[in-house]
Formats: C-alpha cells, sequence, structure tokens
C-alpha cells in the first residue's frame, strides 16, 4: 500500500513540474500579445532543397540586419500540397518559394496574399514574368528567376540550327541513316505523354489550351482541346509520331530523354535549363535554340514557368513576410545566388545583367523564351495535364487523333467546375 | 537459440491465479518501481504538453479525451487491480490512435466536400475573398513607413509614420486617420524612413514583427479607402474591392455592385447568373461523393472492369508467387540437392532489395527501344502500350518482387512437417506427387492460408506496383481516367490528387468501397479457413 501512495505522490510531483514547465511558457505568451512564437520575430521559409540551400546564407543576413529569426526549411516533395495542408492547420510557413502556376489553386485556397510592388520594383522585373504572377488583376508574388524550353543541339552533329520542324527530322533522318544517332530527336514523351513539352508543337500546329477574356487572362470557360484546331494539331504530331517520322516516341520519357542526348544518341534535345548541367558534364559541344515551329504554321511558343517568392496568408508574421519578399527579394544580390545554386535566367533585370557575362547560355535561354507564353495559372489548368498527356502518347502511338482528342476535350471539361 | 532470456524479477503470473493481491505487490522490484513511475511521468509530462495547443484553440471536446485517456492510464497503473488491462490497455490507445482514428476521420470525411476550393471555414473564404480584392487606389501616392507605438513597444496603440516622399512630410496614422506632424518633431532618413518622432516610439524590425497580425490588420482609414502597410517599410493606399454582407449573407463587389450569395449546400457563393467565386468553404454535403460514385458514368462505367482487373491482379499476384516459391522451396527441401543453402540465398535476393527501387528499374527495363527485356529478347514490343502486355508486364514484376517471400515461409513450414508423415507414405505406396498431394501440400496450407489472405489484401491495395510502373497505363483513347492495369487504389488516388486538384472527400468515399470490398473478402477467406482447420486437425 505505501509503495503505491509513493507512486502517485512521485506521479502527481511530475505532473506538476510538466505543468510548471508548460505554464512558464503559457505566462510568456499572455504578456507578449497574442503570438508567442512571434516573440522574438521568427520568419519561416519554405523552400525545396536545393532553394534552401541558397537562400540560407540571405535569410541569416536578414535576421541579422533586422534583428530577427530566420529559418530556412527544405520542402523536398510536393511542396504546394504540403504547403496547403500546413497553412489550413497553422502550421505553415510565412514565405513559401515555388512555381507561379500554382498561384490559381493557392488563391482559391486562401493560402497567399497578394503583394503591393511599387512601379520602380515592377519595372526591375522582366515583363513577362510579371504577367506571369498576376492572377484577376492582382500580383501574388515576386518572380526571380525564369525557366522556359528550348532546343538544345549537339553542334558537332547538327553544326546548323534548324529552321523548322521538318529541318530538324530530315537533318535527324539523315544521321539516323548514317548510323550517328539511334534517334531523331530527344522530346520526353513517356507512355503517359507530357504535355510540359509538347506544347511548343502544340502551339506551332495551331491548337491552344485557353482561350482569353478581354482584360488578357486566360478564361476556363474557352477551353481549346476538342476543338477542330487541336485536332489538325494533334494530327500533326501523329504524322511525327510512331506510326509517322518516328520522331516522337513513347519511349523516350524524362527517365532516359537527356541522357539519351548526353550519351551522343541523339542530336536534338527539347529541354529546359536544368538540362545544361548534365550536358556540360557529358563534355559535348551544343548550342540552345529556340524550339522550332512546323512550316507554315505558327510561332511555337514554349511555357514560361517563374519561379516565385509568395506570401502565405496563414503565416504567423505576415508583416516581416511582406517586407522580406518585397523589400528584400527585389534586390540583385539574393537573385544572383538563386542562379548560382541552380542555373535559371533571373527575372530581376539587375541580376541578368550582372550574371549575362560569365554565362552565355543564358542569353540563349531568355532568346529562346522569347515567344513563351506564361504557363496558365488558373485553378482549370489543374484538369488539362493528365488527360492532356494521355491524349498525345495515345496519338504519337497511333490512336485516332479525332477520337482521342475530343475524348480528352470531354474529360478536361467535366472537371472544369 | 535456446539460452532464456532475463525475464521480469517476478514470475509473470496468469491472471486467473487465485493468489492475493498482496502477495504479487511485495514481489515487485524498486527497479521495477522506478521505472514504473518515470513511464508514468512521461504520460503525464506527454499529456500536459499536448493540453495546452488544445486549450489555446479550444478544441474542448479533444481536450476532454485528452484528460480521460490519461485518468484512465493513470488509474490503469496505479491500481493492484485489473491486471489484463494492464496489459491490453497500451496495445488499444494505439489501436485508437494509429487504427480507428484513421478510418473514422475518412468515413467523417467522405461526407464533406473537402478539397481544393473548399479547405477552410466559412469565416476563411471571407477573409480570403475580401484580401484579394485589396488594390491600390490608381494614382495614389506610395509611402516610406516606420511603425510606432504611444508608449510601450509591445503594448502601446500603433502607429503608422508615413512620409510622402515628394514633399518629405510626414504624417502619423491610426484608427481614426492621418494627422500631419510638424517638421521639427521628427528626424526622416534620406529615404524617407523616419527614425524617432517626439511622443511615439519607432518600433525595431523586430519589435514590430512580434506584432505582425496588428499590423496587417492595421488601417489607416482615408478619403479614397485605407492606408495599409507592406511590410515594415512601405505603406500604399489600398481599397478593398469586395466585401462581405453579414445581413444578406453575400459578397458584393464596390465598382460592379455585383453580388454572390452565400450558398451553404455546395459551400460556394454564386451570383445569380450562376458564377461561383473561386474561394469556398468546406460543407457537408451528405451522400453527395458516394451517389456520384455510383452513379456518374465515367467513375461508375469503368469501375467494374477496373474491379475485376484489380481482383486478377491479386489473385496472379499472390497466387503466381506462391506457386513459384512453394516449388523452390519443395525442390531446394530436398537433402539430395547441393549447395542449399548457397541457392537459398541468391534466392532471397529480390527479397532483401527496397522494392521502390526495384520497380523504377522494372518500368525502364520494359522501355521500348532502351529496355533490356527487348533487348535481349531481340523484339520490339511496346510493353505498356498494350493492355495485355502492361498486364502481363506488371504481374511478372509482382512475381520477382513477391516469390522470394513465399518461399521463405514455405522453406519455414516444410521445416516443420515431419518427415515421418512422408516416409509413411512412400510405405504406403504413394509417389512423390501423391505424397505432396495428400500430406505435405494439406499441412502447408493450415501454415500458409493466413498469409496468402494477407498477401492478397496487400496486393489488392498494392499502390506502388502499379503507380511507380506504368501509373495505370495504357488508357483507351475514349477514356482518360482510367487505365487497363489501374487497381481501384490508384485509380482513387489520381481522383483525389491528379487531375482536377484535390478531392478529399470523394477519394475518401471511394476508399471507404475499396475497404468494404477487401474486408468483405478477408472474411470469407478467413471463414474458409477455419472450416479447413476443422478438416485437418
Amino acid at each position: 500500500m505505501r509503495i503505491r501512495t509513493a507512486g502517485v505522490i512521485a506521479a502527481s510531483l511530475l505532473c506538476l513540474v510538466g505543468v510548471a514547465a508548460c505554464g512558464d511558457k503559457k505566462e510568456d505568451s499572455t504578456t507578449a500579445g497574442p503570438q508567442a512564437s512571434a516573440a522574438t520575430g521568427e520568419l519561416v521559409i519554405w523552400a525545396d532543397d536545393k532553394r534552401s540551400a541558397a537562400l540560407k546564407p540571405f535569410a541569416e543576413k536578414f535576421g541579422k540586419e533586422n534583428g530577427v529569426t530566420v529559418k530556412v526549411q527544405a520542402i523536398s516533395k510536393d511542396q504546394q500540397t504540403t504547403f496547403l495542408t500546413a497553412s489550413q492547420q497553422g502550421s505553415g510557413p510565412d514565405v513559401m518559394v515555388g512555381a507561379h502556376d500554382w498561384i490559381g489553386n493557392l488563391v482559391q485556397n486562401g493560402a497567399i496574399d497578394p503583394v503591393q510592388l511599387t512601379a520602380e520594383q515592377k519595372s526591375g522585373i522582366a515583363a513577362n514574368a510579371i504577367k506571369a504572377v498576376t492572377f484577376n488583376g492582382q500580383t501574388y508574388g515576386v518572380p526571380y528567376a525564369t525557366e522556359n524550353l528550348g532546343l538544345i543541339r549537339n553542334t558537332e552533329l547538327a553544326p546548323a540550327a534548324p529552321a523548322t520542324i521538318e529541318d530538324l527530322v530530315k537533318e535527324g533522318k539523315k544521321l539516323k541513316a548514317a548510323k550517328k544517332v539511334s534517334e531523331i530527336l530527344c522530346l520526353q514523351v513517356g507512355q503517359n505523354g507530357d504535355a510540359y513539352h509538347s506544347y511548343p508543337l502544340y502551339s506551332s500546329a495551331g491548337g491552344y489550351l485557353f482561350g482569353t477574356n478581354a482584360q488578357g487572362d486566360y478564361d476556363p470557360k474557352d477551353l481549346g482541346v476538342g476543338k477542330p484546331e487541336s485536332i489538325a494539331a494533334f494530327k500533326k504530331l501523329a504524322a511525327l509520331g510512331e506510326k509517322g517520322d518516328g520522331a516522337l516516341k513513347r519511349s523516350i520519357s524524362d527517365q532516359n530523354s537527356i541522357a539519351t542526348f548526353t550519351g551522343k544518341k541523339c542530336a536534338y534535345l527539347v529541354s529546359g535549363p536544368w538540362a545544361v548541367t548534365d550536358v556540360k558534364k557529358a563534355n559535348l559541344k551544343y548550342d540552345i535554340t529556340a524550339v522550332p515551329g512546323f512550316a507554315g504554321g505558327k510561332t511555337a511558343t514554349p511555357f514560361l514557368g517563374v519561379q516565385t517568392f509568395y506570401v502565405a496568408a496563414k503565416g504567423k508574421n505576415k508583416a516581416l513576410a511582406q517586407e522580406f519578399v518585397t523589400n528584400y527579394v527585389t534586390t540583385p544580390d539574393l537573385a544572383v545566388a538563386l542562379y548560382n545554386a541552380e542555373p535559371r535566367p533571373p527575372a530581376l533585370t539587375a541580376a541578368l545583367d550582372q550574371v549575362k557575362g560569365s554565362d552565355p547560355d543564358l542569353e540563349k535561354w531568355v532568346t529562346a523564351g522569347e515567344n513563351a507564353v506564361p504557363l496558365p495559372a488558373i485553378p482549370a489548368m489543374a484538369a488539362i495535364w493528365d488527360p492532356f498527356g494521355k491524349a498525345e502518347s495515345a496519338v504519337i502511338g497511333g490512336a485516332d487523333p479525332e477520337k482521342t482528342i475530343t475524348a480528352a476535350g470531354k474529360t478536361i471539361s467535366s472537371q472544369i467546375k | 537459440m535456446t539460452t532464456q532470456l532475463g525475464g521480469p524479477a517476478t514470475r509473470a503470473l496468469p491472471a486467473s491465479d487465485p493468489e492475493p493481491a498482496n502477495r504479487r505487490e511485495r514481489g515487485t522490484s524498486v527497479a521495477g518501481l522506478a521505472v514504473k513511475i518515470v513511464l508514468l511521468g512521461l504520460l503525464v509530462s506527454f499529456a500536459v504538453w499536448a493540453a495546452f495547443p488544445l486549450a489555446q484553440d479550444e478544441h474542448w471536446v479533444g481536450l476532454g479525451i485528452l484528460v480521460a485517456a490519461t485518468a484512465l492510464l493513470l488509474y490503469a497503473y496505479l491500481t493492484p487491480r485489473h491486471i489484463p488491462a494492464k496489459y491490453l490497455l497500451p496495445g488499444t490507445v494505439f489501436l485508437v490512435i494509429f487504427q480507428l482514428f484513421p478510418v473514422l476521420y475518412t468515413a467523417g470525411t467522405a461526407f464533406t466536400n473537402f478539397g481544393d476550393g473548399h479547405r477552410g471555414s466559412k469565416q476563411d473564404a471571407v477573409v480570403a475573398i475580401q484580401t484579394a480584392s485589396v488594390t491600390q487606389v490608381p494614382g495614389s501616392t506610395e509611402y516610406a513607413l516606420s511603425i510606432a507605438t504611444t508608449g510601450d513597444p509591445a503594448t502601446g496603440g500603433l502607429v503608422f509614420l508615413i512620409t510622402d516622399p515628394a514633399t518629405k512630410k510626414v504624417s502619423a496614422g491610426d484608427g481614426s486617420g492621418l494627422k500631419q506632424l510638424p517638421a521639427g518633431d521628427v528626424t526622416v532618413t534620406s529615404s524617407g524612413k523616419v527614425t524617432a518622432a517626439r511622443g511615439y516610439t519607432v518600433l525595431t524590425v523586430g519589435q514590430a514583427s512580434a506584432r505582425s497580425k496588428e499590423i496587417t490588420e492595421f488601417a489607416v482609414p482615408t478619403a479614397g479607402g485605407a492606408i495599409r502597410s507592406t511590410g515594415l517599410s512601405r505603406a500604399y493606399e489600398g481599397k478593398a474591392g469586395r466585401a462581405y454582407d453579414a445581413a444578406t449573407d453575400s459578397i458584393r463587389d464596390t465598382t460592379s455592385g455585383k453580388t454572390w450569395k452565400a450558398d451553404d449546400g455546395i459551400g460556394s457563393f454564386v451570383a445569380a447568373d450562376g458564377e461561383k467565386l473561386a474561394q469556398g468553404w468546406k460543407v457537408n454535403v451528405g451522400f453527395a461523393n458516394f451517389t456520384r460514385a455510383l452513379t456518374d458514368d465515367s467513375i461508375a462505367g469503368p469501375f467494374l472492369g477496373t474491379l475485376v482487373w484489380n481482383f486478377i491482379f491479386a489473385i496472379c499476384s499472390t497466387g503466381f508467387t506462391f506457386l513459384l516459391g512453394m516449388f523452390i522451396a519443395v525442390a531446394l527441401h530436398s537433402s539430395r540437392v547441393r549447395f542449399r543453402n548457397l541457392y537459398r540465398v541468391l534466392l532471397v535476393l529480390p527479397y532483401a532489395m527496397p522494392s521502390f527501387a526495384m520497380l523504377l528499374v522494372w518500368r525502364d527495363m520494359f522501355n521500348t527501344d532502351f529496355g533490356l527485356i527487348n533487348n535481349l529478347l531481340g523484339i520490339h514490343t511496346n510493353w505498356f502500350g498494350g493492355a495485355m502486355t502492361a498486364r502481363i508486364a506488371v504481374i511478372l514484376v509482382q512475381l520477382w518482387l513477391g516469390y522470394p517471400y513465399m518461399f521463405l515461409v514455405c522453406t519455414g513450414a516444410l521445416q516443420a512437417i515431419p518427415g515421418e508423415l512422408v516416409d509413411a507414405t512412400k510405405v504406403d505406396g504413394a509417389g512423390a506427387w501423391k505424397g505432396f498431394r495428400a500430406v505435405t501440400l494439406p499441412l502447408l496450407m493450415i501454415a500458409l492460408t493466413p498469409l496468402l489472405i494477407s498477401s492478397f489484401a496487400f496486393n489488392f491495395n498494392n499502390f506502388n506496383a502499379i503507380w511507380l510502373t506504368t501509373e495505370g497505363a495504357p488508357f483507351p483513347a475514349d477514356n482518360l481516367t482510367n487505365g487497363a492495369t489501374d487497381l481501384l487504389i490508384t485509380y482513387t488516388y489520381r481522383l483525389a490528387f491528379g487531375a482536377s486538384g484535390a478531392q478529399y472527400g470523394f477519394a475518401a468515399a471511394i476508399s471507404i468501397f475499396i475497404f468494404l470490398i477487401v474486408a468483405v473478402v478477408s472474411t470469407i477467406s478467413f471463414r474458409r479457413t477455419r472450416q479447413q482447420e476443422e478438416v485437418y486437425s
């Protein structure tokens, strides 16, 4: 019996200690206002692995200058979903770094706040990048880097840049006949298609995804997939496909397209700035030009992706987050550091001018992206990727374009609410 | 293998032991008591740690459950009675936390429209709509801002000290409006930021960020709208384009006058012309998700086909791996095979490799132009391009990944079958095959049937096997949501997180259907097993 009482007493003592320990914190928070964690002024930034590393020194500098602590946390997978879920639970960051095409979904979930940039700040950023982060007439983030597809060409195998897709295929076939390469073109399709990589060809063949309304914003009610233009465009893709020229193949996927190019098995690669690192490692002589279009077709317009800093709507420290994003991210030093972490063209004109000299590729990427259209950020875009990609792979594999695209259009429009 | 593990200081006694309680208590060692106290102390401190956030967010139900559970645990371990409870409670607690709670949560979600655009409360949606509509008044000034307080930095009333960049005039703004400050009272830097002002305490960034929430909500009313901060060093004159009117429960656009009325049935603000605002909220939708799964043609149509393939996949994956594993185990069970252990080690290798990586490797081996399989066989089959070949391919991959497990358990079960029985069949004149059919296999099945059932249940929902190889491909040209190799679980995943943003509520409803199917199959199988055991016992 005595032992049991001792146990009870010991447990209650521990309990008291626990209460006291937590109680201290509790008292702190009551004196410091509603935000216990913000009492020291804390800013939490989420980014992917590579960018977190580049951000750390700058975040620390910002923290030192202003007497606040800045935490940079790497989110390695599913950044958008993680951010949305965490925000909803109140455990999200104050600043989020991600792609601009998230904007529509983040806004409909009330996860980000608009940012107010001065005219001067806006003029220092590439115009198409500003356009990309503008949604329903509001600016929703500060762009720091752009990316778009281009044609990377092995200049030893193919000295001249092809003017059209037809020229490229002709040249590729010649090289293949001469046993110099095994593939005409490395453009990733994969078993389930790849809307992002096929879009330049689709647009050149006259297809479109969404029409634009009077304000120049994408209009989800005007869906281009399933329309006659898109069927005509897919007929052209089919002609390049497995039953046609064999330039587009389902066997070339995100897993092997860059490796096939660096292994000198094909002379042309359609990819973005992220592929350059591998190409350089392989010691290839290469050049970067715009993705060519069809002869007599429209200009091939790749998608423009913009990496962006967002202010989280449910952050604990929004004032500081706004300060960081609008007045600190807009300085060239940070943009240059982020460029060094991953070589994509900076969106800040001043930063681009700084690094242009040391990296001739940047200018070429910007030129290749001159006609790029910002990735649609409307939530309806989420419904496009999957069906469009699958339709593309089916058509390239020899399915009937008309039937396939009509079905894809139906699938997409039924999902756009 | 024969060493006795050091047991507790006391002999473990069955609960039905008629020994009086005090005897048992005397057996408790000091060390045991110390461990008990520490563990219970940890439990209590954990409970206290968990209680504060619950109390802060006013989750009284959760707090009640926490207090009750802690009290129950403390009572169970501090009383000498209820011996069985002492053993059962930890398991039960974990069962509730990790099994029951997710199941109930999923079931609860299935009756809501939880998903993209409907994640939060109505209040959240209203705030989001209003915040998103604040725009800068055209042609208004951009001010340099310093945040100050009247009195104490942490508690004093907030004041915005703003400097007009053109005139360098400083004004102080608070909830009542702006008033200009005499130039002599303020110190201004070249960039226009106020560093000191008479009668006000200018806050440092650290001090200001501690009051972040107040600052972002603070607005100085002006004629054209209100002056709001953007960060801590700039302010602008902004105007909310849309406002919520509680009386009519609707959102009104201040410029166009268009109104969107709240519809609590679907959790959106809807205008008269049917236009919905993007920001919605989470509401209960009753059985809508379930009826949609059953009535929507694009979902219900392929559902049956997917279900049939799902069964075929699970049965083939389990059956073939079992047959192959058992065949090899029986072959290596014979003492006439030399280097048996070497073979066994080699055969277990696929099981030792991480299946996640192996699935990706296999996917690339099936590639039409670059894949090892086509190159070895000298064929040009697009494995994942045709429905039949893709199905054969995924089952082949499962066979390779799964047979070592079956081989291992069969080897183990074979060791347990007495050799005399097999010898007896020989004496009775049965051949090897007949002996195996009549004696070995039935005895094996007793040990292995539960494992086969669990293997079936696992393969029924083997998400990785499909997602990492074919992603459900190939897809028929006229139906792009449901592929030939899709299992119900990959199909659900695509519905929930794929094409049109996250639809958690709908995916939860489908999960419940899947759960029902697996539960029914497992129940029937276990019943059959019991009958089987009665036959052989």
